[in-house]
């Protein structure tokens, strides 16, 4: 019990800065995928052929294969072909590499989610705003702009919690984040990272909020 | 003077020809109903008239107005206003989800107001008390705060019909109104159109409902394969029809019921 408690402010403490890191690869992804993710959504629905082909192509490559591997390539493999370390050797150099992996994996994810909104407002709406002499600012701000982000709120928070949890994958390259930091504890200390998580949970409560306040309309 | 002229509309789509040469007019104050087998381009007439779909060849003019024809350009704002002659009543109501039944009828002739589109309401006052006054004209006042979600499918096609009065088009455009409702359900909305017959009011309705499209129209017209096969009073079309086609069809359809 006296060991614990000795020991309790250094672990604390530990803890916290593997959870401020892991905070950072959240916050910085989703900062990056969510706009990211909406340019790639126009590529996916773009009537230009090519365009439409290579998005759908990167997509369907960043979708299908594991964002463990793709962080290991986008880290080791600018080394292995050009003989040197792009992101430096330093924790900035893995926190940059570790953040771009998960923008561009979730910006692909993000870009599914928003297709299937912007896509799931059916035609009949476009054509009844039409009909009353709306333009076309008026139909897409006043009509189907809400209808979309209904359809894309509950598909994206599953994807946000996911997001949270996928930080730990920051530690195949050494970044030290919350669980690494949870590991190195671990030895007499289980269970202690387990204490930080439901508190960080918290932070979703606010999506639960959002697609509460949109239940009052069907569609 | 005829308030609609529709003159030699066409409409291909990539080899299809959906509408051949179509020519029919109205006068102001009657209603006209277009009958016919799925597939042969009801409701595509009404969607060209509507500029859902934009008429390969042909012209429609509006009192004496033309309206649309091909070879003329129009700019986005004119199209804006031209169509603002026709209204348009769906077969799956296409109401706004976010919006009351209220917002519903109010929405665009608020926006209307805030755009200079030129409709005859000048201020927002004006408007919401119209807008009263369509929800009681089909029957809905007391509905007035409800969303889509929270009616029934007649309730809602009454909204939507609440909703193309309020921009007051001088034709108002019914796409087989009661085709997605419940039997029980397509009485009070074939009542509340048959309510708006008068008053000078221009309507054509796209219908199956036979016993419908002959008690409320003044002309009835019968198309098959993209063509109207026949036209003319409803006591004629269905009780003396001229072609083959026309015959067929209404036997088919009274053998239904």
């Amino acid at each position: 019990m006296n060991a614990f408690l000795e020991q309790f402010p250094d672990v604390f403490e530990a803890l916290n800065e593997g959870f401020i890191q892991t905070l950072t690869i959240f916050i910085v992804t989703l900062l990056g995928a969510l706009p990211l993710g909406l340019i790639i959504s126009f590529g996916s629905m773009s009537k230009f052929k090519p365009l439409f082909a290579v998005t759908k192509t990167f997509v369907w490559i960043i979708r299908g294969t594991p964002l463990m591997l793709q962080l290991l390539i986008i880290y080791y493999g600018p080394g292995i072909i050009l003989q040197e370390n792009i992101w430096g050797q330093d924790e900035v150099g893995m926190l940059i590499a570790t953040c771009v992996a998960f923008i561009i994996n979730y910006a692909c994810y993000f870009s599914e989610i928003f297709r299937g909104g912007i896509q799931g407002v059916p035609q009949g709406q476009q054509e009844a705003g039409q009909v009353l002499g709306l333009s076309k600012s008026q139909i897409f701000f006043k009509i189907k702009l809400l209808q979309m982000i209904k359809r894309i709120v509950p598909p994206m928070s599953n994807e946000i919690i996911t997001l949270v949890k996928d930080t730990s994958l920051a530690r195949v390259i050494g970044f030290i984040e919350v669980i690494y930091v949870g590991e190195q504890f671990l030895t007499g200390y289980k269970g202690i990272s387990g204490i930080v998580w439901p508190l960080f949970f918290t932070g979703i409560y606010y999506l639960a909020f959002c697609e509460k306040k949109l239940s009052y309309f069907r569609s | 003077m005829a308030i609609l002229e529709v003159k030699n509309i066409e409409k291909v789509f990539g080899k299809t020809e959906v509408l051949k040469d179509i020519s029919f007019s109205l006068e102001k104050g009657e209603v006209l109903a277009i009958i016919g087998s799925s597939g042969s381009g009801k409701t595509t007439l009404l969607r060209c008239l509507n500029f859902l779909e934009t008429a390969t060849s042909g012209s429609i003019i509006v009192n004496g107005k033309t309206v649309f024809d091909k070879s003329i350009k129009l700019t986005d704002k004119i199209m804006r206003q031209n169509r603002l002659h026709f209204g348009m009543v769906f077969q799956n109501f296409n109401l706004f989800p976010q919006y009351t039944a209220f917002e519903n009828v109010t929405l665009a002739p608020k926006l209307a107001l805030k755009n200079g589109i030129e409709t005859n309401k000048k201020s927002v006052e004006e408007i919401e008390k119209f807008g009263e006054e369509l929800l009681e004209t089909v029957g809905l006042s007391d509905k007035r705060d409800f969303y889509p979600c929270q009616l029934s499918g007649g309730q809602q096609q009454r909204v939507a019909i609440a909703r193309a009065l309020a921009m007051q088009p001088d034709i108002l455009c019914f796409d087989e109104p009661t085709s997605a409702l419940d039997p029980e359900l397509t009485g009070e909305v074939l009542k509340v159109i048959k309510g708006l017959k008068g008053n000078d009011r221009t309507m054509i309705v796209v219908t199956h409902e036979m016993n419908f499209a002959r008690s409320v129209a003044d002309k009835v017209i019968f198309m098959a394969d993209g063509v109207v096969e026949e036209m003319g009073p409803p006591e004629q079309v269905f009780g003396n029809p001229q072609s083959e086609k026309t015959k067929a069809f209404l036997a088919n359809s009274l053998e239904n019921i």
